[in-house]
């Protein structure tokens, strides 16, 4: 029985290997940029992921972005931070989601302010993001409110989280993962994946613990534009792991932009071959456009139409 | 212990000043403040002197007095000091947060300026070095992180593990800050509890941190 009856769940329960990418919403109030990606998105990935105030800078409302994704035919994964609500407006929020028919929701953390535009504001965090999930597979499943309130119309939506392989201490990360599971994870996404030789330890200890059966998982992929967008990624974002290797090989090169293209198709093409990975998540950095070429270039064209 | 610094001089002074300046009394505690070097009787005498050198370099005639509580969160040490408060205009406090607090209510008549930033509750950690440990909460539950408490020193105040953003033992927000995921995994692989930190833990009750309203303390009202 589908559980929110989008098209991300359902190519997963049909075993397909997804493919989900990232639509940023704009620093106004001008719906028509959200718009635009999405009809040069659509057909190259199978749900895109609205991000929620990325990196603590303040946009358009994922709901409201996702809203326009809905409006243009593309299915939208809507995020939300632990950072900006506490449970009231989370779960305020899944309610109006779920009834303006957005099917995903990705239950994250979110970066610390201190890296965004604001700050001096304050944070959160009442609840993380595993609490967050148990509250919304609560309202989705036994159709209560975390207070137990009854919900006549309980949200119906594919909820998802964050994993990120390169994060320290790493056995500390798997056993996270898989109480984000127990708390009610159906799909999971990586951070970025540049380090391979990381990420296939963190994907061994997962599969130790059979999280990988529990779970739908999808690896994280970031094209790098360039050589300067690699260097950023190595040493100011956190969380993030660029291995020397990837850094030569983006200096080096005489065209960065093919290079960051195939390194990523390398990496895809490595993860592909990995038993237990459920599909991609492309993670396009200013970089939207280069979307339907890797997936192209991936051989994962067309994109298979859920069953109905 | 609580932990504060004290304010900018020059921010001291301006307050001092908008306040008509006059007669001026320092009053600094023994207690905290003391040990984390920002309000005990050094510093009173310190702050006393740079007082007085501005005065006198600005011909603003303030007399300067100075005193030490024992506890300036304590009404009953506050009280003893009333014949000093008589006869000044401003007082300026080197207490903490409380203190002050305290201070101004004992003395309604007078304007207590705060000259302590107070931040938290921790622990001397070395040399002119202190820490946050403790957040108040309301509803301790050190046992089951190793002794270390993820509420006040996990930047996101995350109770079922470590963030994506903790990398070689530091907090994503800086890399002068211990995650203290990283230190809770440690302590707790040691002691080879690592099954604690399986355990899922559900939505905190903040009702009993500061989020429930004020709290007031009556000794003995739970036990009965
Ligand atoms: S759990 Fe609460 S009471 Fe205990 S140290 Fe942390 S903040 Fe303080
Ligand atoms: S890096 Fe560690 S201490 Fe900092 S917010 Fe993340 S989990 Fe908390």
């Amino acid at each position: 029985m589908s559980l929110s009856g989008g098209n991300l769940e359902r190519l997963l329960e049909a075993g397909e290997f997804v493919v989900t990418s990232e639509i940023g919403p704009p620093k106004s109030a001008d719906g028509s940029a959200v718009r635009e990606k999405a009809r040069m998105l659509k057909g190259y990935a199978d749900a895109f992921n609205v991000t929620d105030n990325q990196t603590a800078i303040v946009r358009m409302s994922s709901l409201a972005a996702s809203l326009f994704c809905m409006q243009e035919g593309v299915e939208p994964i809507m995020q939300m931070t632990c950072r900006d609500r506490n449970r009231l407006a989370m779960q305020s929020e899944i309610l109006g989601a779920a009834a303006l028919g957005v099917k995903n929701l990705l239950c994250i953390t979110g970066d610390h302010q201190k890296f965004g535009n604001q700050p001096e504001s304050r944070n959160v965090f009442d609840l993380d993001s595993t609490q967050q999930l148990m509250v919304f597979r609560r309202m989705r499943d036994e159709g209560e409110m975390w207070c137990g309130d009854r919900i006549k119309a309980p949200p119906a939506v594919f909820l998802g989280a964050a994993a990120n392989p390169f994060a320290d201490p790493l056995e500390m990360g798997v056993i996270r993962l898989d109480k984000k599971v127990s708390a009610g994870a159906d799909f999971i996404q990586t951070q970025a994946i540049f380090d391979m030789d990381r990420f296939h330890d963190w994907f061994d200890a997962v599969r130790d613990r059979g999280i990988h059966n529990r779970v739908r998982i999808l690896a994280g992929i970031l094209p790098l534009r360039s050589a300067k967008a690699a260097r950023f990624m190595a040493e100011r974002v956190p969380g993030m792991s660029v291995p020397d290797e990837i850094l030569r090989r983006m200096e080096g090169a005489s065209d960065e932009k093919a290079e960051g293209m195939r390194i990523c198709l390398e990496a895809i093409d490595e993860i592909r071959g990995m038993e237990g990975i459920a599909g991609i998540h492309l993670m396009p950095v200013n970089w939207e456009s280069a979307v339907p070429e890797i997936v192209e270039r991936a051989g994962l064209l067309p994109r298979p139409q859920a069953l109905r | 212990m609580i932990i504060g610094e004290q304010k900018p001089l020059e921010d001291i002074i301006s307050m001092v000043e908008s306040e008509g300046g006059g007669r001026v009394l320092v009053v600094g505690c023994r207690s905290c403040v003391a040990v984390c070097l920002a309000g005990g009787e050094e510093e009173v005498a310190e702050l006393s002197d740079s007082l007085e050198q501005h005065s006198d370099s600005k011909d603003l005639g303030w007399g300067v007095s100075k005193v030490t509580l024992q506890r300036q969160c304590e009404k009953d040490f506050d009280r003893s000091i009333a014949d000093l408060v008589e006869q000044s205009d401003v007082i300026v406090s080197l207490g903490c947060g409380v203190g002050a607090q305290v201070m101004s209510e004992v003395y309604p008549e007078r304007v207590v300026i705060p000259a302590i930033d107070t931040s938290a509750m921790g622990s001397p950690e070395g040399k002119g070095r202190w820490k946050e440990r403790c957040s108040g909460c309301g509803d301790c539950t050190v046992h089951l992180s190793g002794g270390i408490c993820p509420v006040a020193r996990c930047s996101k105040m995350l109770q079922n593990g470590p963030c994506g953003g903790s990398q070689g033992g530091k907090c994503e927000v800086s890399p002068d800050r211990d995650c203290a995921w990283q230190l809770i995994y440690d302590q707790m692989r040691r002691k080879g509890r690592l099954d604690l930190l399986e355990v899922v833990l559900g939505p905190k009750d903040w009702s009993k941190a500061r989020d429930g309203g004020t709290r007031i303390v009556v000794k003995d009202r739970r036990r009965k």
